[in-house]
């Protein structure tokens, strides 16, 4: 059924590797800001801002896995346009590689990424990212896993109808950068004024980060229920949607 | 009872920006391969190889990397490094497609398209922007192909090309097939006249040939005589006029039509897009 899938996905692995500049942007320089990151607020982390302003109230770990699962989104959005825009999209389908498989191998390799970057993160920075004991990590990585999964089918989505690979980067952006703004991670979503607080409850990134945070801090996955059904919801519509308004060239 | 078409096109069209580039074609198929093209797309795929015109791989995938991807894809498939070979692509075995010149791109998307040993090969312009020598080889690569009994579809504006390998040539202009059979036929039917050049070592020769059959002109200019009529007789007709007035010959050259005289003929002189 998914003939070929784990050829591609090798062949797509080592060909990025092969892109010095592609490894460095989606790698390092991630590991290297939130290790910076970490050494910054070191020891203040999830303690300080409980009674502190309230207004950056930034759980770093959490903060560290959505923007690492979200450029893994955006340079897939980028990937799949210039597939399209030069013909390999095109020439692959014309082989018995189902269309999913092609897609499927690409997301693989996205969320292989996300797991390499964000284990380098956590190895290097360890003595900057106190991890608890009782933080249940199996169940926090599932729940990455879940977001991540959700945010890239938006990112197929965008991916699907953006018209040329030179737009995708800066549209992927605007769409899923402002999300964060309003997921709730650097403002806390009751204080904002009520309008945004509706716009923020129709955000995807909203729901993605109240789940990572809830399970991080020991809290079941009973409490995040809805949660991970609206993340659920998004994955399918957005999944069904992209299927039919994909573009192949 | 014929079988049920299983692909019934009607009234096809299909156009780039303003350029119409097929005009309402109409054609059933019945099957191909002996597979409905539908409902096995898939099995289909197996036995039928395709060559697309301006297509790209991965800029940094290696080129027997491509090879082996597309060789397990496929049920069966052939040596993909003799295929290299043949296509004198072994020497760039190692090297990211992406450093490839456009002919040697070309060369690997053929040998893609032949990786499986399909019964029925696509070409799209295949040797656009070849050089001679590469041209060469893929004229007897699907001279191959051609002889192993597969069937190979393909387009192309090289007349000569299509005059080389095609046992029969559709020609379609402004997106309408104006005339399909084999290229002896076509020039036949299109372009019956032949044109034979003689310089004779006489004053007034030229005046025996006006009474051949089938003779549309002769021009006279001194020595050199250029004689135009159609049928396949013509030639034979000159060369017994030649002898019978023991006329002595200092050259002797016939220009037989080619398709691209047919093409030309059929779709008009003037330059189009």
């Amino acid at each position: 059924m998914l003939h070929g899938l784990w050829q591609l996905t090798w062949l797509e692995i080592k060909i990025f590797v092969r892109e010095p500049l592609g490894v460095i942007g989606t790698v390092a320089v991630p590991v290297v800001f939130f290790v910076a990151l970490g050494k910054m607020f070191s020891g203040r982390l999830n303690t300080a801002v409980a009674d502190g302003p309230r207004v950056v109230t930034v759980d770093l770990p959490i903060l560290a896995s959505i923007l690492i699962s979200l450029s893994a989104v955006l340079s897939l959005v980028t990937i799949v346009s210039i597939y399209r825009e030069s013909g390999i999209l095109k020439r692959l389908r014309a082989t018995p590689l189902r269309p999913y498989t092609i897609l499927s191998a690409h997301v693989i390799v996205k969320l292989l990424l996300t797991a390499v970057t964000l284990a380098a993160t956590v190895l290097i920075g360890r003595r900057y990212y106190p991890i608890d004991s009782d933080v249940p990590l199996a169940a926090f990585a599932l729940a990455l896993l879940f977001s991540t999964l959700s945010i890239l089918s938006i990112g197929f989505l965008i991916a699907s109808v953006v018209p040329t690979a030179r737009f995708a980067q800066p549209i992927g952006s605007l769409i899923l950068y402002p999300m964060l703004g309003l997921s709730g991670l650097f403002v806390p979503l009751d204080t904002l004024p009520p309008m945004l607080q509706t716009v923020a409850r129709m955000l995807p990134l909203t729901y993605a980060v109240s789940l990572l945070r809830g399970i991080w801090h020991g809290e079941g996955w009973q409490a995040h229920a809805s949660d991970t059904a609206v993340l659920a919801l998004v994955f399918l519509v957005c999944t069904a949607l992209s299927t039919k308004v994909f573009r192949w060239e | 009872m014929p079988p049920q078409p299983v692909v019934h096109v009607a009234a096809i069209r299909k156009t780039y920006g303003a350029t119409l580039a097929v005009d309402e074609i109409s054609f059933d198929v019945s099957s191909v391969l002996g597979l409905d093209p539908r409902r096995d797309a898939y099995a289909l795929q197996n036995r039928i190889g395709v060559q697309l015109q301006e297509a790209q791989l991965q800029k940094r995938i290696k080129v027997r990397e491509a090879v082996a991807l597309w060789a397990s894809l496929f049920k069966q498939t052939v040596d993909g490094n003799r295929l290299l070979e043949q296509l004198g692509l072994s020497d760039k075995r190692d090297a990211w497609f992406m450093t490839l010149s456009g002919g040697q791109k070309q060369r690997l998307f053929i040998a893609l398209a032949l990786i499986n040993d399909p019964e029925l090969v696509f070409l799209d312009e295949l040797t656009t922007g070849l050089d001679p020598q590469a041209r060469r080889a893929i004229w007897d690569l699907v001279r191959g192909i051609r002889a192993r009994g597969k069937t190979v579809v393909m387009t192309t504006h090289l007349m000569e090309e299509a005059e080389r390998l095609c046992d029969r040539v559709a020609i379609i202009d402004h997106g309408r097939v104006v005339d399909i059979g084999t290229p002896g036929e076509l020039v036949l039917r299109h372009c019956p006249e032949r044109t034979v050049f003689v310089t004779a070592d006489a004053p007034d020769a030229g005046a025996h040939f006006r009474d051949l059959p089938g003779i549309i002109s002769v021009a006279d200019d001194g020595p050199h005589i250029t004689i135009v009529g159609s049928g396949a007789d013509l030639v034979t007709q000159v060369i017994g006029c030649l002898a019978e007035h023991r006329i002595r010959v200092i050259d002797f050259r016939t220009e037989v039509p080619t398709l691209e005289d047919v093409f030309l003929r059929l779709t008009g002189h003037s330059i189009r897009d």
